[in-house]
Formats: structure tokens, C-alpha cells, sequence
């Protein structure tokens, strides 16, 4: 890793500095850590769809079309269980419902403007929008952005295919998979913590999450927590408080 | 099956119009700076609740499972001694697998 800082490319992107080297290597780091969770959650999610009654064609539908794992898991752990279908897309939606609330700081990081916003909108997720939130220059956050979002969904459909191939002859508990979801989710809530109010944001979502666990159906109380983060964020800043904002 | 895929393409299409319902808002309201420190504390919540959510309600209501938090407890203690994501990633399965492989 050298230190040479890259020039940046006058014109539009002039309000930023350019980023050096070291963060494009750690953001490549993590992309690929990101990455081979995806494959590993990707084979799982496979699996899973074969045991619902999925085709391979089916599942792998979902992760390229659908493509965000939440709802995926949602969507496909309510078929398996032979709930209603409807109850099953309510789940998905309700869930995805967080991608547009992320399309908001990942609008304000990369701006993507015309079509753009076509192919920019498929890849808002939670990884995504961790990763671009938590780089310290806009610039950066689009790069933690596409080479997460790129990767992701190729190791995620590998791995959706994979998994969906070699079917319910995989035993995903015995490989300790079903503990990826949420420690993947924890590094990724790990680095915003040290935001302005995220603490107190963080535990009021668990309360709200938990509370509402046993009489909401599933995605509502997920959805539920952004009332915290709104209550939170619309509170007027205390005098002289530092702003948490990247 | 017809009615698998019916609901597929459904909730396919309906979270890409969400997706691109949030990348397509007007610039006047992004720039609020309490609309922007509302849409980053907006992972945060929903993040910290996907966490406690897979960990106490995956198997019904409040059924933790101690393998499982185990794994994830011992990946937040790599998070604290600054471990990368893939490290904490592979720590928490392998503990998970290896505590339910002991029991």
C-alpha cells in the first residue's frame, strides 16, 4: 500500500478529495469479505428454496430479480412452512420497504441522475448502503458502493445456484450458516455506531423489534424500528454537538 | 407452482420499485440535513433489529439458540479488537459449527 496520493480528475467530483490508495485497498478488503458471506448466505438461500419446493430457475430469480436477502429469506421460509403466499410477498415487501428508506443517503452519495438510477436502484441494499455510508469522502462511497454491490450479486447468484442445485442435501446448521446472517449484519452496524445518536437509536430498534416480535407478523417489527431512526434524526441538533453525518 | 412464481415475479418487481422509489426522490428533500441524519440512523435501526431479530426469533418467538449466539457473540468480540468482516464472518460460523459439533 503506498501512500501516493492520486490526483484527482477535475470537474464534478472537485468538492471531494480524492481518497488515497489505503482506502480503495481496505474498501476492495471488505468487498471481498462481503463477497464470500454473500456466496456462503447465497448457497444457503439455495438450499433453502429447494427444501420450500423452489426450482433452480426459481431461486435464482429471486436472487437476481429480487435480489435482497432479507426478503429472499422472508419470502421463502414462509412458502416452506406452507403459508400463504400473500402473507409471504407482504413479508418481502415489507422488508425491501428498507431499500427505499437506503436510497436516500445512497442518492446523496452517488447521485446517480437519468437511467442510471435504473441500474443504481437494483443495487441499494444493506450492505451496500452500509458501505458507502460509512466512507469518509463521497467518492469513496461510490466506490464502496459499486465494488460491493458488484460483487455481492455475483457471489450471491453463484451461490444461490449452487446451493439450489445441490438441494436439501446440504445441512446448513451443521456448518453453523445460520449464524452469518446476523454477525454479517452486526460487522455492518458495528462501524455506524460511533454515529451521532446511533447508540441510543440502536437499542431503541431492539426494543421495538423485540416488543413487536410476538404479536407482528414477520418484516413489521424490521420496519417498525425506522420510526426510532425518524424520531431520532428529526430531533433538533443540541447546541455545540458534533454532526455524526460522513 | 404457477402460484410460487406469481409471487415471485411479484415481490421481485415490488422491491425493485421500492429500490427505485428511494433513488428517486427530489434532491430539495435530500438535502435537509434532518432528512440526511434521519437516512443514516435509518440502518442503524433497521440493522440492529435484523441482529436481535435472526438471533431471538428465527425458530418462533424469543427461542434463542445458544450455538448460534455463541457464534455471533464471539464475532462481536472480534468486531472489538477491530477484526475484518470475512474474520468475522468465518469465526462465527465456525464457532457455531464447532459448538453444535461438541454438543
Amino acid at each position: 500500500m503506498s501512500a501516493t496520493v492520486s490526483s484527482p480528475p477535475g470537474g464534478t467530483a472537485a468538492m471531494v478529495p480524492s481518497e488515497p490508495p489505503p482506502q480503495r485497498a481496505e474498501i476492495i478488503r471488505a468487498a471481498a469479505g462481503i463477497g464470500v458471506y454473500a456466496g456462503a448466505f447465497g448457497v444457503t438461500f439455495g438450499a433453502v428454496s429447494a427444501t420450500a419446493g423452489l426450482s433452480v430457475i426459481q431461486a435464482v430469480t429471486m436472487s437476481a430479480v429480487m435480489f435482497t436477502g432479507a426478503s429472499q429469506f422472508a419470502l421463502v421460509g414462509i412458502l416452506a412452512v406452507g403459508g400463504a403466499p400473500l402473507a409471504g410477498l407482504s413479508a418481502a415487501l415489507l422488508l425491501g420497504l428498507r431499500n427505499a428508506f437506503y436510497g436516500v443517503p445512497v442518492t446523496d452519495i452517488l447521485g446517480p441522475r437519468g437511467l442510471r438510477r435504473l441500474s443504481t436502484a437494483h443495487f441499494v441494499i444493506d450492505e451496500t448502503t452500509a458501505m458507502a455510508v460509512a466512507q469518509s469522502t463521497r467518492r469513496a462511497g461510490r466506490y464502496a458502493f459499486w465494488a460491493t454491490g458488484v460483487t455481492l450479486f455475483a457471489l450471491w447468484n453463484l451461490g444461490t445456484l449452487c446451493g439450489a442445485l445441490i438441494g436439501s442435501g446440504i445441512d446448513t446448521s451443521a456448518l453453523g450458516l445460520d449464524a452469518a446472517a446476523p454477525a454479517i449484519f452486526l460487522a455492518l452496524l458495528w462501524p455506524q455506531l460511533s454515529r451521532d445518536r446511533a447508540p441510543a437509536v440502536a437499542l431503541g430498534a431492539i426494543v421495538v423489534a423485540l416488543g413487536l416480535g410476538s404479536i407482528a407478523p414477520a418484516g413489521v417489527p424490521i420496519i417498525a424500528t425506522a420510526a426510532v431512526a425518524i424520531a431520532a434524526g428529526l430531533l433538533p441538533a443540541r447546541p455545540g454537538q458534533k454532526r455524526g453525518d460522513g | 407452482m404457477s402460484t410460487f412464481w406469481a409471487t415471485i415475479l411479484a415481490g421481485s418487481v415490488g422491491c425493485y420499485a421500492l429500490k427505485l422509489a428511494g433513488v428517486s426522490l427530489p434532491a430539495s428533500v435530500l438535502g435537509h440535513p434532518r432528512v440526511q441524519r434521519t437516512a443514516r440512523l435509518l440502518p442503524v435501526a433497521m440493522l440492529s433489529a435484523l441482529v436481535v431479530t435472526d438471533l431471538f426469533e428465527a425458530n418462533g418467538r424469543y427461542s434463542a439458540d445458544w450455538h448460534t449466539l455463541a457464534g455471533v457473540g464471539v464475532g462481536a468480540v472480534a468486531l472489538r479488537f477491530g477484526s475484518s468482516l470475512i474474520v468475522v464472518f468465518l469465526l462465527a460460523i465456525a464457532t457455531t459449527a464447532g459448538m453444535r459439533l461438541l454438543a
